[in-house]
């Protein structure tokens, strides 16, 4: 497992990360969220022990990260932010390079970096220099890098920052296949990210601490999360049919808009069983003629920004 | 022992991927020519040995090394390598030496690569071969300090530029240290022991003695401290920049 605690970091008198404690265990995919500057890569760079804390410790299966760096960095594949690499090596040697580094050699060597290149899709550029590369295969190879000695603890950072939406897809199921004896921590400001591949979530703004729960829990603190939304013709008075929902109990409010009605519910109220009832009773589905309807799901935007910001979403 | 191993082979492979080594070697081969012939007087000097060629090696370094030098750390930090290299399983001792070792073999193939030179006097004459040999490992030992000194000052900046002129400065400095120009500053006010200490770390009296073909262990001594100095400080320097 990885023990964080009182992990604190001090540029100057700036504080880029604040008395920081996590633990995390097997199975694990921790989605490591913040507005930009926010401490995310500082953090990383001390799971990973590039950068030395300023107070308290990392501890990755029992090995400090200070203490103990080369124990706890063979546990761990890395990819930095913007997957440097050195560009002017080909994909092989390059893989190579690491996999040497990382202890394997001959048949073994050869093995592994076969097994990335196919794992990554990285056929095609195998003899091409790194330099050469477009965005997205250069993430690749940085991928490729980062997993070719099978580690049980995977540190990405923005794995999927820059690639076209296939390329996202692929990383995405990628980091899904993974074994579920690994902790695989990403940061990322995509927040479709969060709910698409990870099983918990933290955020961090200005270097705390500000939540910590399951995607589907941040979700929830969502005022969309719940709501139903109900689209009409244009030609149709949504204010007749506002008036006539707000009188029910479960309705807290209702938002009017071009042909679109949401419905936001009080507390725990299952809205759109309400609602449909609702609806066929007054033969509103005749007179109405509304094209969807559908129950929202929370906005993991506005949550975010509630969180970091202290808005209200 | 291994991991030295790997970074070595993967810095040198560095070298001849990118055109660094052709440039390198080829002006190499070049400036010693065009000092060893013309401002050495090879020829007219009538005598069939090497110390013009060996007499400009460390001016020649002055510029040539560090040009080698500069991007051992400084091309890692833009580029962000240094990230990733940093956080593979390996001692920080091990990738400083790697990446010394590299840049030494690397200038002792452009070193070697002078043998024409070596062919010439012997065809022309009978030199002392002993001597040319010592000169050559003396010559060698040299250019490790310089690396070193370089490798320290790359460490402490992302510019290669700055790293370059740093290296330059304090590598100017250390051939200098033996000049009268310098010493006469101190002779004044300073005790003789210390003025003796400054003479003694320069490049210059230690590789003087070496390019007449005096190969004392002193002298290999000498370059090996100094390079076991500047790679230790370079292995601190990239500590502490880690802490930051």
């Amino acid at each position: 497992m990885i023990e964080i605690s009182h992990l604190g970091k001090k540029f100057g008198d700036a504080e880029a990360v604040i008395n920081l404690n996590l633990n995390l265990v097997p199975g694990e995919i921790l989605g490591f969220l913040g507005p930009n500057g926010a401490g995310k890569s500082t953090t990383m760079k001390m799971l990973t022990g590039f950068m030395n804390p300023s107070s308290g410790h990392v501890k990755i299966f029992g090995h400090d990260v200070m203490s103990d760096r080369i124990e706890a960095q063979k546990l761990i594949g890395y990819l930095p932010e913007g997957a440097p690499a050195y560009e002017e090596m080909t994909t092989q040697s390059y893989l190579g390079f690491i996999a040497e580094v990382r202890g394997f050699s001959g048949l073994e060597k050869k093995k592994r970096v076969e097994e990335v290149i196919v794992k990554m899709s990285l056929d095609k550029v195998v003899h091409q220099k790194i330099e050469t590369l477009s965005k997205g295969f250069k993430r690749r190879v940085g991928l490729a890098q980062a997993i070719i000695h099978d580690p049980i603890v995977l540190i990405l950072d923005e794995p999927t920052d820059g690639l076209d939406p296939n390329q996202k897809h692929q990383v995405r199921s990628l980091i899904k296949s993974l074994s579920k004896e690994k902790i695989v921590v990403i940061s990322t400001h995509i927040l479709e990210e969060v709910t698409a591949v990870c099983n918990r979530v933290i955020i961090i703004s200005e270097g705390k601490l500000l939540s910590d729960c399951s995607p589907h829990e941040l979700e929830k603190k969502s005022a969309f999360y719940g709501a139903v939304s109900i689209e009409f013709h244009v030609d149709v008075d949504l204010n007749a049919v506002s008036d006539a929902l707000i009188s029910l109990s479960e309705v807290d409010k209702v938002q009017v808009a071009d042909g679109l009605l949401t419905v936001y519910p009080v507390a725990t109220a299952k809205l759109y069983t309400v609602l449909y009832n609702f609806f066929h009773q007054n033969g509103m589905f005749e007179s109405k003629k509304p094209t969807a309807m559908y129950l929202e799901k929370g906005k993991l935007d506005d949550v975010f920004r509630q969180i970091t910001q202290g808005d209200a979403a | 022992m291994n991991h030295l191993f790997i970074v070595t082979k993967r810095e040198l492979s560095s070298y001849f991927v990118t055109q660094l080594a052709y440039v390198f070697i080829l002006m190499f081969l070049i400036l010693s020519g065009v000092f060893t012939f013309y401002i050495g007087d090879l020829y007219e000097r009538g005598q069939a040995d090497l110390r013009p060629f060996f007499g400009f090696h460390p001016w020649l370094y002055l510029f040539l090394v560090p040009a080698i030098s500069m991007r051992l750390w400084s091309e890692e930090r833009k580029s962000g390598t240094i990230e990733l290299l940093m956080t593979l399983p390996m001692t920080r001792s091990s990738i400083v030496l790697g990446k010394f070792l590299a840049a030494w073999l690397f200038t002792g193939l452009a070193l070697t690569l002078t043998f024409p030179l070596w062919i010439t006097v012997n065809y022309l004459g009978n030199p002392d071969n002993g001597t040319i040999l010592a000169s050559y490992i003396g010559s060698w030992f040299m250019a490790g300090g310089f690396i070193a000194v370089g490798s320290c000052m790359s460490a402490l900046s992302k510019s290669q530029v700055i790293a370059f002129i740093l290296s330059a400065v304090v590598c100017l400095l250390f051939i200098m240290a033996g000049f009268p120009m310098v010493l006469d500053i101190f002779e004044a006010w300073v005790p003789l022991r210390v003025l003796d200490g400054i003479a003694s770390l320069s490049f210059l009296s230690h590789f003087q003695a070496i390019s007449k073909g005096v190969l004392s262990l002193g002298d290999i001594l000498y370059f090996i401290s100094v390079i076991a100095a500047f790679l230790l400080a370079t292995v601190v320097v990239v500590e502490l920049k880690q802490a930051n």
